[in-house]
């Protein structure tokens, strides 16, 4: 039988997702996927194109708060649980690749 | 004791909340290394919280309805400058800036934070054996799992560390654990308590909610949790719960269906433990004086498949913003992106990396109709059929999770297996409707049994005078 989900598409989502599989976790996680996709199956013979979609339990409609001005974090109370930081702000690795 | 008197003692100066702190930290230093309920307690700062309470009564000031009151908080609800984990290493040593709208309320209600509790990895399992610090133990067999999500909270309450506890529930996490551990778990009615300050799993499905050792006290905490709050856009503009006021009415001439579907012959895997104890229940509600007639939900049994799409596609996107620039520790690479992938790589476990990837297919191009679409049209079918059993019934009824506790590694290796655990409990997630599991006995391997009571959305206050008729009696509570 040929599975749901192939190995080279759970790479695939694997790095869409930044997630770096080995070779083991690969097959592991492809009979796995497959496994739910397949439970997920009964719902291809239900005719539901009639029906509306649901994202929500309710309807939502958008909210605002008033554009008023209010107090946030202080900054460094939020910097000081970040992994680096610098001169007030995170510090990330090059960006482009270039190491510097 | 009960949250109801203790609260009550402490105000009126008979007992003082130190003295119920202590008792409290005693138990937990006495059991906790067999149980591992707790990722970390705060003993030292809950004695603070305590003797600040008893100052204030000394000096003649009113406090709410909690006064005194431990209480254990689940470990994705945030709280400020105490350690919140979601039980993943990529959260290790976080400590949040800011307190959960529901910590504030509970504070305010003078009731005492004990600890942070057991998870399966972002509230995603239903053993807590997905937890990155080892799983819980079910109090009542340390051979057994607890449930999960919110095992730790479930164990904690089952175990006598505190009377009281929080967990979440995006598909079952409060209830089905609540039923192996033998403890009231309730999952109100979605935006009925605020989520400002849960860490999100799945944001269209996820609710805070109380556990409690009797159905008063889960009422209890449910008023003081509830109500709208700005912060949280979802949150349903209305005031906090009033249901200790109907909690004794009964259930003479309610109609209480029980869903074919999801109990008895309905349902494959249901144990025959289980299944005698719902034909029990149905015993009880009828000599209470309610109409008690088999109901259908149809389209519930697709409930699964749609969860296991729907909740993973809103995981996958909610967890993108693990990545170790702004939070949490980082496995720092040549690169940022490299960085990225290696945080997330070494701090997610197994089970949520399973997520993320579904998630992720499911939303993919070309796959997007199949699986995301497809789920969100059986999700409307769902309420739709809800909708048509409400107009015959007031409420609902069916077991809370197939089977009574599995011993630690039974389903581990096999998700499908464990998904199936929340077959009853997910529909009323993917509805928004409020459901709580009741302790209603035990079955032959003397392990507690849950019965779920179902309602339409608001109707808590139906539910929970059904929840109280049928813990009168088990005999559960001492009132």
């Amino acid at each position: 039988m040929v599975q749901r989900i192939s190995r080279e598409e759970v790479a695939h989502v694997a790095r869409l997702a930044q997630l770096a599989l080995s070779e083991d976790e690969l097959d592991s996680f492809t009979s796995q996927l497959a496994a739910v996709l397949d439970h997920a199956a009964d719902l291809e013979a239900l005719n539901v194109d009639d029906v509306e979609p649901s994202t929500h339990p309710f309807p939502l409609k958008n909210i605002l708060r008033s554009d008023e001005p209010s107090e946030g974090f202080e900054i460094e109370e939020v910097l000081e649980v970040a992994p680096e930081v610098e001169e007030g702000q995170f510090r990330v690795p090059p960006i482009l690749g270039e190491s510097s | 004791m009960k949250a109801t008197e203790i609260a009550e003692k402490v105000s009126s100066g008979e007992m003082s909340a130190r003295s119920v702190v202590e008792h409290h930290i005693e138990t937990i230093n006495k059991i906790e290394s067999d149980v591992n309920a707790f990722n970390l307690v705060t003993a030292e700062q809950a004695l603070i919280d305590a003797d600040e309470i008893d100052s204030k009564i000394a000096s003649g000031e009113t406090l709410g309805p909690l006064a005194g009151v431990p209480i254990s908080i689940k470990d994705n609800l945030c709280t400020r400058g105490v350690e919140t984990t979601c039980s993943s290493k990529i959260l290790e040593g976080w400590k949040p800036p800011y307190n959960a709208t529901v910590i504030e309320k509970l504070r305010e209600a003078g009731a005492v934070i004990m600890g942070k509790t057991n998870l399966d990895e972002f509230a995603m399992g239903s053993s807590t054996e997905n937890s990155a610090f080892g799983p819980t133990r079910n109090p009542h067999n340390l051979e057994l799992v607890p449930g999960g999500s919110s095992g730790g909270s479930a164990a904690a309450v089952a175990a006598g560390f505190s009377p009281l506890a929080l967990g979440s529930d995006t598909g079952g996490s409060i209830r089905q654990p609540a039923a192996l551990c033998g403890v009231v778990g309730v999952k109100p009615t979605y935006g009925r308590v605020s989520r400002y300050g849960l860490v999100a799993f799945a944001s269209s499905l996820d609710q805070v909610g109380p556990f409690a050792n009797t159905v008063s006290d889960a009422a209890l905490t449910l008023e003081v949790i509830s109500g709208h709050d700005p912060r949280d856009s979802t949150s349903i503009p209305e005031k906090p719960l009033e249901i200790l006021e109907v909690l004794n009415q009964g259930v003479d001439g309610m109609r209480i269906g029980v869903i074919e579907e999801l109990s008895g012959k309905g349902l494959e895997g249901i144990s025959p433990d289980v299944s005698s104890r719902v034909e029990e229940a149905v015993k009880v509600f009828s000599n209470a004086g309610a109409t008690v007639e088999s109901a259908s939900v149809p389209a519930s049994i697709y409930g699964l498949s749609a969860y296991y799409v729907i909740a993973p596609a809103e995981a996958s996107s909610n967890l993108a913003r693990y990545d170790g620039i702004r939070f949490g520790p980082r496995t720092e690479e040549a690169t940022t992106a490299e960085t990225m992938t290696a945080t997330r790589t070494k701090g997610f476990g197994d089970e949520v990396k399973r997520r993320i990837m579904l998630g992720t297919y499911a939303l993919s191009a070309g796959y997007y109709d199949a699986y995301y679409g497809k789920s969100q049209r059986v999700r409307t079918l769902i309420m739709n059929d809800f909708a048509k059993a409400y107009e015959k019934f007031d409420i609902l009824i069916s077991p809370t999770a197939p089977t009574t506790a599995f011993p630690l590694g039974d389903k581990t290796a096999d998700p499908m297996q464990m998904y199936l655990q929340d077959v009853c409990t997910i529909p009323s997630n993917l509805a928004g409707h409020p459901a709580m599991s009741v302790p209603f006995g035990f079955g032959e391997d003397g392990m507690p049994v849950g019965i779920q009571i179902l309602a339409p959305a608001m109707a808590e206050r139906e539910m929970f005078q059904a929840a109280k008729v049928l813990e009168s009696e088990s005999g559960k509570d001492i009132e």
